[in-house]
């Protein structure tokens, strides 16, 4: 058998036009319920409605406002969702074995073996899983799992009409990011890649961006870890401490016998 | 801003926050259990008794609290074997969620043992079954099972902590003390438990005595190990300004910490200080994990 190139979005920020296509492309193909009983509640403070990706939201197109004035300002939007890490931290500490890294390079939590312990949702450095209520599991994208095996392209980008969610191998997604960042910037826009480098965070994105302002504005942290990065010094500073306990309790114990026994008292050792 | 502040929360709450704090008094009493069986002497049986007994029921509530905490409860034996393949085994060395769920059920299997042997031991089995497993765990073989149940309780005790630093959460995951905080808080409160109750089985004022100095060195340790805490989470500790920050402050160092140490240095009655180390004990978990669960990630993406 021959195994398929990693493949992965590449999502060019700068001709996102908020039109919301993916994430009603993403909930129809991959039938996501509606939030609040499809009762809408808006935000009051944005026209960013949705907000988040969660459990039953695999797609975002997040609306960044940056108004300082009625004439001063500019959107930025970006169509957020899974990472699709190289190295992922929810693969990495999920103790069910319900995800899965396919052989597409690409990640997916498996419905019917996960059991809702929500370990993952924590372990994302990006905030994007969730529970699903209607399963009670965690779900987020599984980059169309189900439509690439049979040579489909995922929902999403097949519903963008600007082609800011590009779908493709790596490889080529990487090469057309790097010239259309040149093109940015001989036009003297400050344009930027994140999570394209396999030598960079998480060994790489397979969802990778193409940014004109900081991570942190995007919502992206700047250098996502692997949880299990604490995992050996807070372990070994939990057994010291453990020791100090039990050496603690096991020479205060043996002294107090002892001055108990040479006072005379019942101790017998 | 801590790279952790773009993390989305687990939505672990009461139940989980329970379960550490019970999860935490059955490890901290049978580690204290199994050193006063070990190194104690005949009049601190009572106390070997009843920290076992805290063991088996902590143990048993603890799993339960666990399995209803998740989305889909009857699937919790996919943690210990492969949902598709089984019985192999489910493992994973580097996830303190996988080697927690065994190190729990290992835990339980060894504090029933342990506690039906010191149940034997006093003649208060009736069920001819439960006598006969409980006759079993005596002498020499009573000492190992005590002994593994008080290292798998330390093991417990810790552990949840860690669980918490391997995360990308606010908080939990910014800094690397929370593991010993919460074995020392453990310890503490198990200590506390077993001053609270092992006197209904009989125990000498000088076994209660005892206890309550090891845990005033106990509350020390915690405390030193909670301002190390607070001083590796630099920036981050602005998320303590708030109702949470309040808990942590006059719950957990006031009341949970200081308060105790003042009781025992004063040689006060031990039971007073023993209920406010396991307040201090409940808060700190309280106050830890609500504090990182209250922050959402559009919210401060957002600027909200």
């Amino acid at each position: 058998m021959i195994m398929p190139e990693a493949m992965g979005f590449f999502t060019d920020t700068t001709v996102c036009i908020g039109c919301k296509a993916c994430e009603v492309a993403c909930k129809e193909w991959n039938q996501l319920p509606a939030e609040n009983g499809g009762v809408r509640e808006l935000s009051g403070d944005s026209y960013d409605n949705t907000r988040k990706l969660d459990g039953i939201h695999w797609r975002h197109v997040r609306f960044i406002e940056q108004f300082k004035g009625p004439y001063d300002g500019r959107w930025l939007m970006m169509s957020d969702v899974c990472k699709h890490c190289v190295q992922a931290g929810c693969l990495e500490v999920c103790p069910t074995g319900a995800i899965i890294r396919t052989q597409f390079d690409t990640v997916v939590i498996q419905s019917d073996v996960c059991n809702g312990c929500r370990a993952c949702i924590a372990a994302c450095p990006f905030g994007v899983i969730d529970i699903n209520p209607v399963s009670g599991t965690a779900q987020k994208c599984t980059l169309c799992y189900d439509r690439l095996q049979v040579g489909l392209e995922p929902a999403c980008s097949k519903a963008c009409p600007t082609d800011s969610i590009q779908f493709g191998t790596i490889a080529e997604l990487r090469t057309r990011a790097e010239k259309r960042v040149a093109q940015l910037k001989s036009q003297g826009v400050d344009a930027q890649l994140y999570g394209a480098d396999p030598k960079g965070p998480l060994g790489g994105l397979n969802s990778f961006y193409l940014l004109v302002d900081k991570p942190e504005v995007y919502g992206l942290p700047r250098h996502p870890e692997l949880p299990t990065a604490n995992l050996a010094k807070s372990g070994g500073l939990s057994v010291a401490s453990a020791a100090v306990l039990g050496l603690l309790a096991i020479v205060g114990l043996r002294k107090r016998r002892m001055d108990e026994q040479s006072r005379g008292g019942t101790g017998n050792v | 801003m801590s790279d952790t502040f773009f993390s989305g929360a687990p939505h672990w709450t009461w139940l989980i926050i329970l379960y550490f704090f019970v999860g935490g008094i059955a490890g901290g009493a049978s580690l204290l259990a199994a050193v006063v069986d070990w190194f104690g002497g005949p009049e601190d049986r009572p106390v070997v008794r009843t920290g076992y007994n805290v063991a088996a029921v902590g143990a048993i509530v603890s799993g339960a609290l666990l399995t209803v905490d998740l989305g889909r409860p009857l699937r919790f034996w996919h943690m210990l074997f492969q949902s598709a393949n089984f019985p192999a085994i489910m493992f994973k060395g580097w996830s303190p969620i996988s080697f927690g769920a065994w190190g729990i059920l290992l835990f339980g299997l060894f504090a029933v043992l342990a506690a039906l042997g010191g149940m034997a031991e006093e003649g208060r089995l009736h069920n001819p079954a439960l006598r006969a497993v409980g006759g079993v765990v005596r002498g020499g073989l009573a000492k190992l099972v005590g002994g593994v149940t008080g290292l798998l309780g330390v093991f417990i005790a810790g552990y949840t902590g860690v669980l918490l630093s391997v995360t990308n959460r606010p908080i939990w995951a910014d800094g690397p003390w929370l593991g010993a905080l919460f074995a020392a808080s453990a310890v503490s409160t198990g200590a506390a438990a077993l001053i609270l109750l092992a006197p209904r089985r009989g125990a000498s004022e000088q076994s209660l005595a005892r206890l309550s100095a090891f845990d005033t060195k106990a509350l020390v340790l915690e405390l030193l190990l909670l301002v190390l805490f607070l001083a590796s989470l630099g920036s981050v500790n602005r998320v303590w300004v708030g109702v949470w920050g309040v808990v942590l402050l006059v719950g957990v160092v006031g009341l949970g910490i200081l308060a105790p140490l003042r009781l025992h240095l004063q040689r006060r009655p031990v039971a007073s200080a023993a209920r406010l180390v396991l307040l201090g004990g409940f808060l700190l978990r309280l106050a830890t994990i609500f504090a990182s669960e209250g922050i959402g990630h559009y919210r401060v993406t957002a600027g909200m």
